[in-house]
């Protein structure tokens, strides 16, 4: 292994990671409020469609991440109006959210598949870009990499120093005192369902946008289903998101790190490694009983009714 | 006047069987307008949708090929969720069904026996079986939810799947394409009715129906499914053995969307490809909600389900509209039963702002 391949890993690893990072920063969001959305795959595959559609027709890559978010908000307040506002199960109302979204982009996205645009370019901080190894890694990336380590900074502040943030973590871990002491409960959980569409939409738009500048039915692939599971191998905390999404962006870009040193393994077992790896990471983390009930956020998934 | 939701003091009986009814009359309209929104007539969108594909003794047979692996996911899943275990991998467990019995099939190419097709459809139920049993396991014996991991098994399944017919499952004569062999005849599901494509696994579905029915109502393992579903520790204290329930229900599960995988690759397709299933392991979730957890709800969903395919189908043809229509309907579907059931345990109250009611009374 060369330092140059090293220096190609590195980069590739955190571009792989950061639509992870960034679907599961705002799953956190909403998880510790309480809501379990499991609706991320459609709401980031709305995000790609529209971001992408946006895009092609305006010439503008700007107001296409802007209307993926707004998509992937709509798509949100579609869950939050069932789940909240109807007391629907969050579970059942989240698969719904994935398979009504998998289809309505599918739906609008289909004259559009295989139509290429200019995606967005990384821009080189100089000097810093030029830092072996870790230099192309941290300062050569587009700028929704750089908006990523942004929103992580953001998020770990929310939860660790704003009061806002206590908020959201005591309507998560029990409604009903909240809901004593004063806590807008409900629009606590809507603003945080809202955050988490938010973010989903954006990194949606960030894979037809970016990552692959196309649009393809379905190109999410379950990232939205591994952020979910980032979120409980991360047991709720901002900081070993992070690190949990680019472990994850490794696992992804593995096929390429062993065809460049020209191992002959099938394409189709490599693809397999990052859910083989969710599957294992969740194991992990979870088999430790006690301390996993420690970390979920106690009314995460149940419905809360002020009058129940 | 505002709108309030006020929990009922009993869940409500009546609008647990009207509320499949209203959300299947909910989406008919939604459609309609959807399909008025493109510039077609509704009615005849709606015609060419739910009737046109079963206008004839063909597609009745087409209703059934595609009503037999959704029937039998949505069966097996609801033994699963009635014991609060949350199986989505019917996809990955149809798929590992179908990879398995087609692995058996390749071996039976020229065996001419009434023994090749039952072989080929029970190694499907224990691809499947055995798929649905890992994430039992791994939930049991390390506590790893199991949303997450069948999902997760759904995607690996696929790679598999893709993996060998690529590789060693791909026909040496079919000119590099990935797809296995035609299997030989006797591994081949019989037609049911001439001049249709309709096969004998809509019978298994059906056999399939009324044994869980059976199971879920008569016997004791299905009262411990039930009880384990309802109030886990009340479970734990009648003594039942909570580990062992979830993998027998977890097997049921994926030994029926086994034997759906085998009966598709055995059935209409023949031959192991690429893409073996629609998203019926999908299709099956909701069918599974829409029909209450009940094998009568669920015969009565899944053809509801199958009609929704083939509208889909023609649709394209016809209308010239992406295929993706049909999972658009699936989810407006499941969308609206969920906003329905709301009125299983709520009832609404439309109430006049209450001071000044008092106030003017006093």
């Amino acid at each position: 292994m060369d330092i140059d391949l090293i220096t190609n890993v590195l980069y590739a690893m955190v571009r792989t990671g950061t639509p992870l990072l960034i679907v599961a920063l705002g799953e956190l969001v909403c998880e510790r409020s309480g809501v379990l959305n499991l609706g991320q795959e459609g709401m980031m595959l709305m995000g790609a469609v529209v971001g992408f559609i946006v895009t092609l027709t305006t010439g503008s890559l700007m107001l296409g991440f802007m209307l993926a978010i707004v998509a992937g908000m709509l798509m949100s307040m579609l869950f939050a109006a069932i789940a909240l506002g109807l007391n629907a199960n969050q579970v059942a109302t989240g698969l719904a959210l994935t398979i009504f979204g998998t289809g309505l982009s599918a739906f609008i996205g289909a004259a559009y598949v295989g139509t290429p645009i200019v995606g967005l370019e990384p821009i080189a901080i100089p000097y810093l870009s030029d830092i072996p190894l870790i230099g192309k890694m941290l300062f050569a990336q587009d700028l929704v990499v750089y908006l990523s380590f942004g929103l992580f900074g953001l998020v770990y502040w929310f939860f660790k120093s704003s009061r806002l943030g206590l908020t959201v973590k005591a309507v998560g871990e029990n409604p009903h005192a909240a809901n004593s002491l004063g806590l807008p409960v409900m629009r606590t959980r809507y603003l945080a369902v809202a955050f988490g569409g938010g973010m989903a939409g954006l990194a949606g738009g960030y894979l037809s946008l970016a990552y692959t500048p196309l649009w393809a039915e379905n190109m999410t692939a379950g990232r939205g289903w591994i952020a979910l599971a980032l979120v409980v191998f991360a047991t709720w905390r901002a900081d070993r998101i992070i690190f949990g999404a680019y472990l994850f962006g490794l696992a992804s870009i593995l096929n390429l790190v062993v065809q460049g040193l020209g191992y002959p393994v099938s394409p189709n077992l490599l693809a397999m490694m990052p859910y083989a790896a969710t599957v294992l990471v969740l194991v992990m983390i979870s088999s430790n009983v006690m301390k996993s009930k420690m970390y979920t956020p106690m009314w995460l998934g149940k419905p809360f009714h002020p009058h129940s | 006047m505002f709108i309030k939701l006020e929990p009922r003091g009993e869940a409500s009986r009546s609008m647990s069987y009207l509320s499949p009814l209203l959300a299947g009359l909910l989406t008919l309209v939604s459609g309609g307008i959807f399909f008025a929104f493109l510039g077609h007539d509704p009615i005849e969108a709606l015609r060419i949708f739910l009737i046109a594909p079963v206008e004839d003794l063909y597609g009745f047979g087409e209703l059934c090929v595609k009503a037999a692996p959704i029937m039998l996911c949505a069966i097996g899943l609801a033994v699963a969720f009635k014991a609060q275990v949350w199986n989505i991998g019917a996809e990955g467990q149809l798929l590992m069904g179908g990879l398995l019995a087609s692995a058996v099939a390749l071996q039976l190419m020229d065996v001419e026996s009434f023994w090749a097709l039952p072989l080929v459809l029970l190694s499907g139920m224990l691809g499947g079986g055995l798929w649905g049993l890992l994430a039992a396991w791994l939930r049991t014996r390390f506590n790893a939810n199991e949303i997450l991991t069948t999902i997760m098994f759904n995607y690996i399944a696929l790679y598999l799947l893709l993996y060998f017919v690529h590789g060693s499952f791909k026909d040496p004569d079919g000119y590099g394409f990935p797809a296995s062999a035609m299997f030989g005849d006797s591994s081949l599901l019989p037609i049911l009715l001439e001049d249709t494509r309709m096969h004998i696994g809509i019978l298994f579905a059906l056999l399939a129906v009324v044994v869980i029915w059976v199971m879920l109502s008569r016997s004791f393992i299905g009262f411990q499914i039930k009880v384990l579903g309802l109030d886990s520790n009340a479970a734990k204290l009648a003594g039942f053995k909570h580990k062992r329930l979830v993998a027998v229900v977890m097997i049921i599960s994926g030994a029926l969307a086994g034997l759906a995988g085998a009966g598709e690759v055995a059935g209409p397709i023949g031959q192991l490809i690429p893409s073996i299933s629609p998203g019926y392991g999908y299709a099956a979730i909701i069918v599974a909600f829409l029909g209450r957890l009940h094998p009568v709800g669920i015969f009565f969903a899944s053809m509801l389900m199958a009609l929704i395919y083939l509208g889909g189908e023609l649709a394209q043809i016809e209308l010239n509209l992406p295929l993706a229509v049909t999972s658009l309907f699936q989810g407006m579907l499941l969308f609206y039963l969920l906003a329905c059931d709301v009125f299983i345990n709520f009832k609404i109250k439309f109430n006049r702002p209450q001071i000044s009611a008092t106030l003017e009374n006093s």
